[in-house]
């Protein structure tokens, strides 16, 4: 079920990344107002746990003994580019491995889909020790090859392809941060194995209709130059799809929504310049068709100089 | 701002690169409309599969073309053939393709839709969906595989004897169709020289509408729907006068009657078994120094259909029931049982990509039409090619689900007559790539569907005999690759379906069609 998961898995793995550099234009992933200067490339590391026992049939919410906990392992490499110290590139590249506490279903294991996204920051703006910038990701998802997305909720994942554009603003205040963004998911139709499915009625085809998402995103907290501390609540909304039937399995275009809060922080080491630590916590607390799933994930960073001057800024 | 509109076009870039269209063409969107290549004009002299005799049916003598209660309704079609509205032509286009092909089309989709086991009680046992009370949780009925095998059957049957009948009334009476009578009428479906009373659309939509009716009662209101909608089709594109409609839906509903009748007493109502039943399965098969099956869901669910078994077949006797069940499965304890759960476990380990395709390919699991709605999907594509008539169609669906409620039968009485338990019971290793069924495994019942399919279908349509002997043992592979049978079960199960698709071949030989 909640495969759902995946998504969300991948948007939790893309919290994190790394990158540093001094205060403000620290970082960077997809969804946060971190930069990578120019010509540094940072290479991270990251594993991570994601498990739920209670899902979402629809609205109702339950438990499966045939199941019991299903739970994901991640480790994913993500990298990320400065190509100027406004315009970065990063990539990231998820494996992934389901398994079922209970019952007799199979897990599946796997490379999921190849992310590549494009940061820019088009504005900053200076008021004393205040600082607005404002942001625009967009990104492209693609599967790293024809897993079987038939399977929910053991899939690896959802088998499309997705554009994504993201628009971010974040505002510091000395440490305090506090950043918004919102980001629209175009998904590509996907191909089943089968020639027919029902969802909320017969199709005779292989190939399954996907609604396109939506993402809210709200994150606030601390940042200096070594420690980025953030508390994050975060909203996926499929824009249509349909509810699992009762008792029914769930399938890839289920209208999957769901609210998630948790904690991310970062620390760059003072000893070794370049190296840096990362952690995240995420709960689910509200959903439709998705795991109510807790997450966590861990990994180390660190940053290449690949030019010959590096301009700080 | 030229700074934001920059990755904004961008990203239209990208979203026309994943292509933004998502409508989807279904498989069955550009059939043609149906023009028989040969008006089987005769069929009415067809062995029919429950009905005795039409004269067992007494269509009235329609009014002649020349009275005045005929040109009255002649006039009547001419005003309402000339202003169509466009959900009216749609509607036209729809039913044109043909009508027992259409309610093929509807079964599937209905079989699909209650396709779900029930949800368990609070206290671990499960409800049981009610014919008396459809409507409700567990909504009537829960279509699985056995239930669906006989729907698909029974609707087919009463569409075929009640065309039969049909056939033989156009013949006898030979009242021509309006557009022939009046050559103003030009009717949106292809011409033919059949008599159009009783028209066959009515006496498909009346018969199915009945029969429908008692094997999904929660979807009435839709299958009404359906059934007006095709009556009015025929009058809207001129095809028939209302007399023509009247006479058929009255004949199609009397023809059902008779098959619900037979329905009605075929053992279906006791299938279900009750607990000291399932016990004694379970006791009888330990007695014989095996181990019982047992349910692999939680809760323990009871095992589905057990007395299945026992429901009078289409093709034969009860007795040949028992005498074409296959010898015993291996011994739990025996080596030959080791050496295939050793080959279910090296399947299921580290399967291929390939393989879980033809494992999701034929899953046909919950929320589908199951394995005989995928062989009717599989005979559909194949037949709309051949561009047979309204009769021929109903016959060949006729053959093949009366072959497929058979393998059901013959199938599920082998089941419980074993009672053998599934690989992933005996060992707990193996883990599987498509939901595991709640019943016993030998044997298994996809081959013994597709084994009986293939049969009659390489019967009907030579040409395509080894593509559908082919899918039927891929068919029957798959639910080994998928973890979920041995390999005993799947090949006494296409041999056993074999048997029994050649009992359908033996009738389409002898019921006056070729």
């Amino acid at each position: 079920m909640l495969k759902t998961l995946l998504p969300k898995v991948l948007l939790n793995l893309l919290f994190l990344c790394m990158g540093l550099k001094p205060i403000i234009s620290l970082a960077q992933t997809e969804t946060d107002a971190l930069m990578m200067p120019q010509n540094k490339l940072c290479i991270a590391g990251l594993a991570g746990y994601s498990s739920w026992t209670n899902y979402w049939e629809g609205t109702f919410k339950r438990e499966n003994a045939n199941m019991g906990a299903v739970s994901t392992n991640i480790t994913m490499l993500m990298f990320n580019y400065g190509i100027k110290n406004n315009l970065n590139f990063i990539v990231n590249v998820p494996y992934l491995q389901t398994k079922a506490s209970k019952g007799t279903l199979a897990g599946m294991q796997g490379v999921q889909d190849l992310g590549f996204f494009i940061k820019y920051k088009p504005f900053e703006a200076t008021s004393g020790n205040s600082l607005l910038s404002l942001y625009v990701v967009g990104g492209l998802s693609v599967p790293s090859h024809q897993y079987n997305i038939d399977l929910l909720p053991m899939s690896i994942g959802l088998g499309s392809r997705v554009a994504s554009v993201r628009f971010l603003g974040d505002f510091q205040s000395g440490k305090f941060t506090a950043s918004v963004s919102g980001a629209y998911l175009h998904r590509s139709n996907v191909t089943i194995d089968r020639t027919a499915y029902f969802t909320d009625h017969q199709i005779n085809s292989s190939e399954v209709q996907m609604p396109d998402a939506g993402n809210f995103q709200v994150r606030s907290g601390y940042r200096d130059k070594h420690l980025i501390a953030e508390a994050i609540a975060d909203n996926m909304t499929t824009l249509g799809g349909f509810d699992i039937r009762k008792n029914d399995m769930p399938f890839v275009s289920n209208r999957m929504n769901s609210t998630r809060v948790g904690l991310e922080a970062k620390y760059y080491l003072k000893k070794i310049s370049g190296l840096g630590i990362h952690g995240n916590y995420f709960r689910t607390v509200q959903g439709r068709n998705v795991g109510k799933a807790t997450s966590f994930m861990a990994g180390v960073s660190y940053i290449l100089n690949t030019g010959s001057t590096s301009k700080m800024d | 701002m030229k700074k934001i509109f920059t990755p904004l076009i961008a990203f239209a870039c990208l979203c026309s690169l994943i292509s933004c269209n998502k409508e989807i063409e279904e498989d069955n969107e550009h059939y043609e409309a149906l023009q028989p290549n040969q008006l089987d004009a005769d069929a009415g002299t067809w062995k029919t599969f429950i009905v005795a005799l039409p004269s067992d049916f007494p269509v009235p003598a329609p009014a002649s073309p020349t009275s005045a209660a005929y040109q009255t309704e002649l006039n009547e079609l001419k005003s309402v053939t000339a202003n169509l509205t466009d959900k009216q032509k749609n509607i036209i286009n729809y039913w044109k393709v043909g009508s027992v092909l259409r309610w093929n089309e509807i079964m599937r989709k209905l079989v699909a839709k209650h396709n779900l086991p029930p949800y368990q009680n609070a206290d671990g046992t499960y409800p049981v969906p009610s014919a008396a009370n459809p409507f409700s949780y567990p909504v009537f009925p829960f279509s699985n595989p056995p239930y669906a095998a006989r729907a698909y059957s029974y609707v087919s049957a009463a569409q075929y004897d009640a065309l039969v009948v049909a056939y033989h009334y156009k013949k006898q009476y030979n009242r021509a169709a309006p557009y022939k009578v009046d050559t103003n009428i030009k009717p949106l479906v292809a011409q033919n020289d059949l008599p159009a009373y009783p028209s066959e659309d009515a006496v498909v939509s009346g018969a199915t509408l009945e029969l429908l009716k008692l094997l999904f009662p929660a979807d009435i209101e839709y299958i009404r729907s359906k059934a007006e909608e095709e009556k009015n089709f025929r009058l809207w594109s001129g095809a028939n006068v209302k007399s023509d409609l009247v006479a058929g839906d009255s004949l199609g509903r009397w023809v059902a009657r008779k098959v619900i009748a037979r329905a009605k007493t075929d053992g279906m109502g006791t299938a279900g078994g009750n607990q000291a039943i399932w016990t004694k399965l379970e006791t009888d098969c330990r007695e014989r120094g095996e181990t019982p099956w047992l349910s692999l869901e939680s809760p323990k669910r009871p095992p589905m259909l057990p007395l299945y078994g026992n429901v009078k077949p289409m093709l034969f006797s009860s007795a040949t029931v028992v005498s074409l069940r296959p010898g015993p499965p291996p011994a739990t304890n025996s080596p030959k049982m080791r050496q295939e759960l050793n080959e279910v476990l090296s399947y299921t380990k580290n399967p291929t990509r390939d393989n879980m395709k033809i494992v999701n390919f034929w899953a046909d699991g919950a929320g589908t039409y199951t394995p005989p709605g995928h062989w009717n999907a599989i005979a559909t594509q194949e037949f709309v090619k051949h561009k047979y008539s309204e009769v021929r169609w109903a016959r060949n669906y006729a053959l093949l689900n009366a072959a497929l409620m058979d393998a059901a039968i013959v199938c599920w009485n082998t089941k419980y007559y074993y009672f053998n338990a599934r690989p992933c019971q005996l060992d707990p290793a193996i883990k599987t790539l498509t939901g595991v069924p709640n019943f016993p495994a030998y044997t298994s019942g996809h081959s013994t569907f597709s084994g009986a399919a293939a049969t009659i279908l390489g019967y009907l349509l030579p040409a395509k005999a080894h593509e559908f002997t082919a899918m039927a043992q891929e068919a029957s592979l798959s639910r080994l690759y998928g973890g979920i049978h041995y390999r005993a079960d799947c090949e006494a199960g296409i041999e056993t379906g074999n048997k029994i698709g050649q009992y359908a071949i033996n009738r389409a030989k002898t019921d006056g069609a070729e």
